[in-house]
Formats: C-alpha cells, structure tokens, sequence
C-alpha cells in the first residue's frame, strides 16, 4: 500500500501542493487529475523521494521514504514526466545499467532485460542508441526501466503522453494487465484515459485534493447524468414538450438543438438515479413519433471536470 | 558494502562509456595531448634546458587542467539536469553519495587515461638521458592527485546549474582561485598590504603550492592529505547542493 500523508510542499512562498492525504493498496490503479501546474507531478516527486516534502511524507509498502528512502525506493518503478532517458546509450545498455542497480546479476539480468523488452514491444530497437528512437519509444524504453525489477508500486507521471493513439492504448493495456498485484498511480490530464484505465481517481486543483472517487461516480456528478437525450424526426417541439414535462419524475425537457430534418431533446429527471427512460419510450409511441436515437447520458467528465477544478 | 560498490561500478561503467561514447573523449585526449607538447617543448624549453626530468611537462599542468577539466567535469550533473534523467537516477534505490562517487572517479580515471598516454615523453627523457624515474612517477601521482581536485570543483559547479556553460565559467573561476592563490606575483600583490601569516595561509589554499613539491619529486604525505580533503570537501558540497536544488 503507498500511503500519502498529509503531504505539502512549498516552492518559496507559494504553496504548490497543500496537505496531500490518500492511500493506494495493491489492485488499484488511481487515476491522478487535474489541470496544468495543479501539483500532479510535485506530488509524484515527492512520494518517489526525489524532492523532500516541506510537511508530511509517504510510505511506500511500510517504508518510509523519508526515514528508509533506499527501501522505499526498491519497491517503486517511476516513470517521471516526459520519460527522460541517457541518449547516448542503446536500449539494453540503459535496461543493462538499471538492472545492476536493481541488484540483477549474471543469467538472471540477461533474461530480467530480454523479459522487459518483450513485454514492451522493444525487440526490434534492442542494439539502437536512445537518441535514433521516435518518442514513442522513448517513452516505452523509460517505462520498460519502471518495470524492470517487477515492482509493487508503480508511479507514472503522464504515461502516454505524446504517443500516438495506437500507442496510447498499447500503453494502457499494459498498465491494466499489470495492475491485479500492484499499486498504480498515474498522473494524466486525459479524461478518456483515466476513464479507460483508473479504477479509482483523484482531481488535485492548486494542491489541494478537490475529488477522490471512482470515474463512474465522478460522472455521476454531471449535470446530464440520467438525463435522456433524444433525436426525432423534424417536429413541432411546441405539443411534445408540455407532455414529456408533464410525466412523473421528469423536472424538465428542453430542446437542444433544431434543424429541418431533426429535433433533438434532453429530458432531465427529477433524482438522477430514477430512470425516466422507458416512461419517454411509452410518451414517443403514443404518438408515433419517428425516433431516431434515444440515450441515457451517463454524464460528461470533462463538464465535471470543469466544475470541480474551478475552471468554468 | 556490496550494495555500495555495486552501484559505484554500474554508475561508474555507464559514465566512463558515456565518455567513450562521444566525440568529447577524444577531443578532450588529443587537446590535451597536443597542448602538454607545446607547452613542453616551445614554451618549457625541454631541449634547451637539457636537463633529464620531466619538470617543463608538469610544471604547465595547473594551467592546462584550469581550461580542461572543467571541461570534461561540465556535464557531469547539467547534463542530466538538462535531460531530466536526473529524476531517474535520484530516485533509484542508490544513495547520491554513491552516485557522486561514481561520476566522480569516471571522469577522474578518464584523467588518468589522458595523462597516461603522455608515456611517450617519459620514453624521451629515458632514451636521451638518465632520469629519476621516482621523481617523475612522483610528479604523475602529484599531477592526477590534482586533477583530482580540479575535477571536484568542476563537478560541484556542474550540479550548480543545467547550462553546461554557466557551469564551465564558474569552475574556471573557482579554480583561477585555487591555482592564483599560489602564484608568485599574486601572492607578492598581498604581502604589499597584508600579515605574513595571511599571505601563507592564502598561499597554503593553492593548488599550485601543493603541486610545485611533488613536481620536484618529493611527495610529502601533507600534500597528498591536501588534495585529498580539497576533493572531499566539493564532493560533500555537490552533495549539499544537490539536496538542495534537485528540481530546479
């Protein structure tokens, strides 16, 4: 488990990360949000030792990283921002070097290597120096490093930024097939990605913890969750309306958007886990309207996002 | 202890072909090849004084180790701060003074080379004459010892700073320090307005009082203990710099 407490952090006197407090256990992967220069990454920094917190600290499977930073430090793979790596090394140098420090030695580090280079699609650019690799690349050969000695921890600082969407998802399922024995934090400012991956997350915003939940629960914050959206053939919205608001549990209907073919409504109920759905349905085929999609939103993280960040 | 030397050799291997690895090596090795030669023989007079030892080679290495070796240290620590592989390496499970120590004697045995492959003087001196060969081996271990100590300083301002630039002007400064401070007319600018005992212990700070004895073939243990303790006092310096300034 990596427990984070009450962790804070001045730059001067501007307090980038404000008495920070979550814990992590094994089997979760905790989404890390928030906007640009929110604290994500001095977070990160912090619970992986590289920067000393001006308060608090972090314990990283029982060690301290503060009073046992080198045990601490064993049990953390880290994938920093930008995934820097030696550029005048190739790939199995700098995996070769890693490993020494790991403390892998003989047979048993050639195969550890030849193991993390499997698992991160990098056979083809084993004997290329770093600095002849694309980015995507990069970014594998550092998170091939974090995940080398097999670790119970894992902190990635924006993983798959700058990949391409193929990469992005090759990353990603990584990261879950990974995650059933380990602790993962990753930092992203990518909702569809925290989304896909993060069974859990936390929406930081001037460093202070604003959201701690599970993506599904964060929807649920959304304005439009449980609300129905509804295309329709062209129709007068002026006799649907006062029917559809009329119905049990339904607070209100509005039209969204209108042209020459289509009419589009959203039907917001009264409680947001009170299906209002089949209710419409029955209203629609009454009066034999010609529907052409009808949805239940499930409500939209970056609205929510927006709300809880203070960004309007 | 294992754990220690461990990580000392893996950083020390990847520094020592980071060298290898790029063009800075050699140009480094030819330059100062080709300096300690002019300085030797154009302007030490080797022939002219024709005297069998090697004084006209050792006696320019201050001034030739104030341009280069900060040279070589610059991009120990902006290097990484510059690619950010600087977060990789301090959050390893290695303790900075590991990491410091493995830098460190990289680029000082990467000295060491360089100095080596100035044997074929020393092949000079034996074919033309009857050298002490202790006194020149004095003068080599004197020589690396303060390049040493050249180097500590170079690899302190490096951590300074992520300008591989800023870092080389200020470890010249900081060496010009070191190696004025036992230069002759400077040293008889002071004694113009301050005590003796000043002017000494100015004097007794110097690269070059320490050097001047074992270039003439006497290593004296305090000199020795000079260097040494010059090199750990940077080296704990770059360490308390570093604490200080990871991340910026």
């Amino acid at each position: 488990m990596i427990e984070v407490k009450n962790m804070t952090k001045f730059f001067g006197i501007k307090k980038a990360v404000d008495d920070i407090s979550f814990n992590v256990a094994k089997g979760e992967i905790l989404g890390f949000l928030g906007p640009n220069g929110a604290g994500k990454s001095t977070t990160m920094r912090m619970i992986t030792g590289f920067i000393p917190p001006s308060g608090g600290t972090a314990i990283i499977g029982g060690s301290d990283i503060l009073q046992h930073p080198i045990a601490a430090r064993e049990k953390i793979g880290y994938l920093p921002e930008n995934a820097p790596v030696y550029p005048d090394m190739t790939v199995f140098e700098y995996l070769d070097f890693c490993a020494q420090i790991r403390g892998f030695s003989g047979t048993k580090r050639t195969a550890k290597i030849e193991e993390t280079l499997e698992k991160c699609f990098l056979n083809e650019v084993t004997y290329q120096t770093v600095n002849t690799l694309s980015k995507g690349f990069k970014q594998r050969v550092c998170f091939a490093q974090s995940i080398l000695h097999d670790p119970e921890y894992l902190i990635l600082d924006e993983p798959t930024d700058g990949l391409d969407p193929n990469q992005k998802h090759e990353v990603r399922m990584m990261i879950k097939a990974m995650s059933a024995r380990k602790a993962i934090i990753l930092s992203t400012h990518i909702l569809e990605e925290m989304d896909a991956v993060c069974t859990r997350a936390i929406i930081i915003a001037d460093g202070v913890v604003v959201a701690d939940d599970t993506p599904d629960a964060l929807r649920a914050q959304s304005s439009v969750h449980g609300a129905v959206s509804l295309t329709l053939a062209a129709t007068d919205p002026q006799e649907l309306l006062p029917r559809l608001q009329a119905l049990e549990g339904v607070q209100s209907a509005s039209v969204i958007g209108q042209d020459n073919q289509h009419l589009t409504l959203r039907i917001y109920p009264e409680q947001k886990d009170v299906l209002i759905a089949a209710k419409v349905m029955d209203v629609l085929q009454d009066s034999a309207y010609k529907i052409e999609s009808l949805f239940v939103e499930q409500g939209k993280l970056d609205e929510v996002f927006r709300t809880i960040t203070g960004g309007g | 202890m294992n754990q220690m030397s461990r990580n000392i050799s893996a950083i020390f291997k990847r520094e020592l072909s980071g060298y290898f690895g790029s063009p800075v090596a050699y140009v480094f090795i030819v330059i100062f090849l080709l300096l300690t030669g002019f300085f030797t023989f154009y302007i030490g007079h080797f022939f002219e004084l024709g005297q069998a030892d090697l004084r006209p080679f050792f006696q320019w290495h201050p001034w030739i180790f104030l341009f280069l070796i900060p040279a070589v240290a610059m991009r120990l620590w902006a290097e990484e701060r510059r690619l950010g592989t600087i977060e990789l390496i301090l959050t390893l499970p290695v303790r900075m003074s590991e990491v410091i120590a493995g830098k460190f004697l990289a680029a000082w045995v990467f000295i060491g080379i360089a100095l080596l492959l100035t044997f074929p003087l020393v092949i000079t001196v034996a074919y033309l004459g009857d050298p002490d060969l202790g006194a020149i081996f004095c003068g080599y271990i004197g020589s690396f010892l303060m390049a040493g100590a050249f180097l500590s300083v170079g690899l302190m301002t490096s951590a300074l700073t992520r300008s591989q630039v800023i870092s080389f002007i200020v470890a010249v400064a900081v060496c010009l320090f070191f190696v004025l401070a036992g230069y002759a007319p400077v040293n008889a600018v002071i004694s113009g307005w301050a005590p003796v005992w000043f002017v000494n212990l100015i004097a007794e700070l110097s690269f070059l009082t320490h050097f001047i004895s074992i270039e003439r073939g006497v290593l004296d243990f305090r000199d020795v203990l000079y260097y040494i303790s010059v090199i750990i006092f940077m080296l704990f310096a770059n360490g308390v710099i570093l604490n200080n300034r990871k991340a910026s």
